[in-house]
């Protein structure tokens, strides 16, 4: 009965993080579903199950995310801008300004010494500057969003996107394909968009070091490398933790929290 | 004297001739992937309709994002904010703002007494709040777009999207089909969206009126109403004429007052390569 769990229902992917007293045992990350509580039953089952536990073994559950209302299973709510900062103030206490990149939003945000929060400045009207974004732009490439890191690695000509609307892009990137443009340019391009979007709602909070990227596009070394650049200041890097899992690890250490109470 | 006029868009191209300033026939195509071959099409299909030859043409004026790439001599482009407001204006002098709704950008235009061109806003960074956000929509409801302004017409529950983003408004009225909301419930909501789009443009450069609704988005009964709605005023149609073709006609215009005021048309002249 000791094990808690953080339960995020995002727009396109769900994540669940299962934690005992100050150690996470497992974690799942699935594709959405076209229920909230649909996802939310199914990640957390994978979560537990692969720590070889049920949910008789769950003593608390908080959900957060788009989707975090509709999940009934759960016992409490909480915003993914207070999951987030939790979890990156308990991973790196040194972290003041946090980007979250998610499926459909963007979120900056600035914490103080505690982890509290103290400026938000989110994206959530436009689809240029989130992960939808990439999403998009890597079906053209005909390559899985995850692998536009990778495939910019590859990359030998710089060159910038000239449309910010992600349809205009769209189009601008087919026309570049069909002129003969290598894909890994392209992704690099696409990539670089991305993070001089994330570079505006950074600086509309402010930022003080140090920097962490979170969500499922912290995962893109090539969004994290031009962002770097953008904003003049070093990304901290995470070893050991997936940062898509932040939203869900906070919502965990919350319920944690909220035990003890 | 003959002049003709010729705007090429991102979507369509579109061809006006003049003899002694009144309107021969006007032309409209599809545009095809180079605006070199859209102006050659439109122009000549119009041309051959009427029995004339390029040499025919005393001057002309091209405008439209592919201005520029116009493969004619004796011709020399203008902007398309210019074009709109001269082609609103000729068809009713009491034009004092135009709002031109295109496949790809939105302009609105403040003009004076005498058609020229006060002040304009545009937007071409956002493909919500033009023609563009229809189209998609469109497609994805499985709808022509020209029958949207009828489908509408049977909206019996006022809906409000609350994504403008085309790529967000396109999930969402994908859910609210599954949901089961009715088709022109969803789409007088669309039309609405757009119209809250392009009034916010209009009203950070003022709408004076009388005020003329332009583009190939002002044959959609259904923006048209929603816009008049949002702004709170009578939009003009140009009359007895495609709203779509007010630009070529403007710029026909233009190029008639380019050969008859007699300056050097040398500068700014493109010859054909």
């Amino acid at each position: 009965m000791s094990y808690v769990i953080g339960c995020d229902v995002g727009s396109l992917t769900s994540k669940a993080a299962v934690l005992k007293k100050r150690r996470f045992v497992s974690a799942a990350i699935i594709p959405s579903k076209a229920k909230p509580e649909v996802s939310a039953e199914t990640v957390i089952k994978e979560a537990l199950e692969r720590a070889e536990l049920s949910l008789k073994d769950v003593q608390y559950c908080v959900s957060t995310g788009y989707g975090r209302e509709k999940v009934t299973m759960c016992d409490k709510t909480e915003s993914e801008i207070e999951c987030h900062a939790r979890a990156v103030n308990w991973l790196f206490p040194s972290v003041r300004t946090l980007i979250d990149i998610g499926g459909q939003d963007c979120k900056a945000i600035r914490m103080n010494e505690q982890g509290k929060v103290v400026k938000v400045h989110a994206n959530d009207k436009c689809a240029s500057g989130t992960g939808r974004f990439l999403e998009v732009m890597a079906s053209i490439l005909n390559v899985d969003v995850s692998e536009l890191g990778i495939l910019s690695e590859r990359a030998t000509k710089k060159y910038t996107m000239s449309s910010v609307c992600t349809l205009w892009a769209q189009a601008e990137v087919i026309k570049r394909l069909n002129s003969g443009y290598a894909a890994a340019d392209i992704a690099a391009a696409i990539n670089n968009a991305m993070a001089i979007r994330a570079a505006i709602l950074l600086n509309t909070v402010g930022i003080e070091e140090d920097v962490l990227v979170t969500g499922g596009v912290s995962k893109n070394a090539g969004v994290r490398a031009d962002l770097e650049g953008i904003i003049g200041h070093r990304i901290k890097q995470s070893r050991n933790a997936d940062l898509q899992l932040a939203g869900a690890m906070g919502a965990a250490l919350i319920a944690q929290e909220s035990i003890r109470q | 004297m003959i002049h003709a006029g010729c705007d090429v868009g991102s979507l369509t191209a579109k061809a006006v001739v003049l003899k002694e300033g009144s309107i021969l026939d006007s032309l409209l195509i599809r545009a095809k992937a180079d605006p070199v071959e859209s102006a050659d099409e439109v122009m000549k299909t119009l041309l051959s309709r009427l029995k004339l030859a390029m040499q025919d043409i005393d001057f002309m004026v091209s405008t439209g994002y592919g201005k520029d790439q116009v493969p004619f001599t004796n011709c020399c482009s203008r902007s398309e904010i210019v074009c709109h407001a001269r082609g609103a204006w000729a068809c009713h002098p009491s034009t004092r703002t135009v709002i031109d709704i295109g496949g790809q950008d939105a302009k609105v235009t403040r003009v004076d007494e005498n058609g020229n061109v006060l002040s304009y806003r545009y937007n071409d960074k956002c493909a919500s709040g033009t023609g563009r956000f229809l189209e998609v929509m469109s497609k994805a409801l499985e709808i022509e777009l020209e029958e949207m302004g009828e489908i509408v017409k049977k909206s019996t529950r006022k809906i409000s999207l609350s994504n403008q983003c085309v790529i967000f408004a396109e999930t969402e009225v994908i859910s609210l089909v599954n949901e089961g909301v009715e088709i022109p419930d969803i789409l007088a909501g669309l039309s609405r969206s757009l119209a809250s789009r392009v009034a916010a443009l209009a009203r950070s450069v003022g709408t004076e009126p009388d005020v003329v609704f332009t583009g190939g988005v002002a044959k959609n009964s259904a923006v048209k109403h929603a816009l008049a709605r949002a702004l709170n005023i009578d939009l003009l149609s140009p009359a007895d004429m495609d709203p779509q073709v007010i630009g070529a006609y403007g710029a026909a215009l233009l190029a008639r007052e380019l050969s008859e005021s007699g300056q050097d048309l040398q500068e700014g002249t493109r010859k054909a390569s």
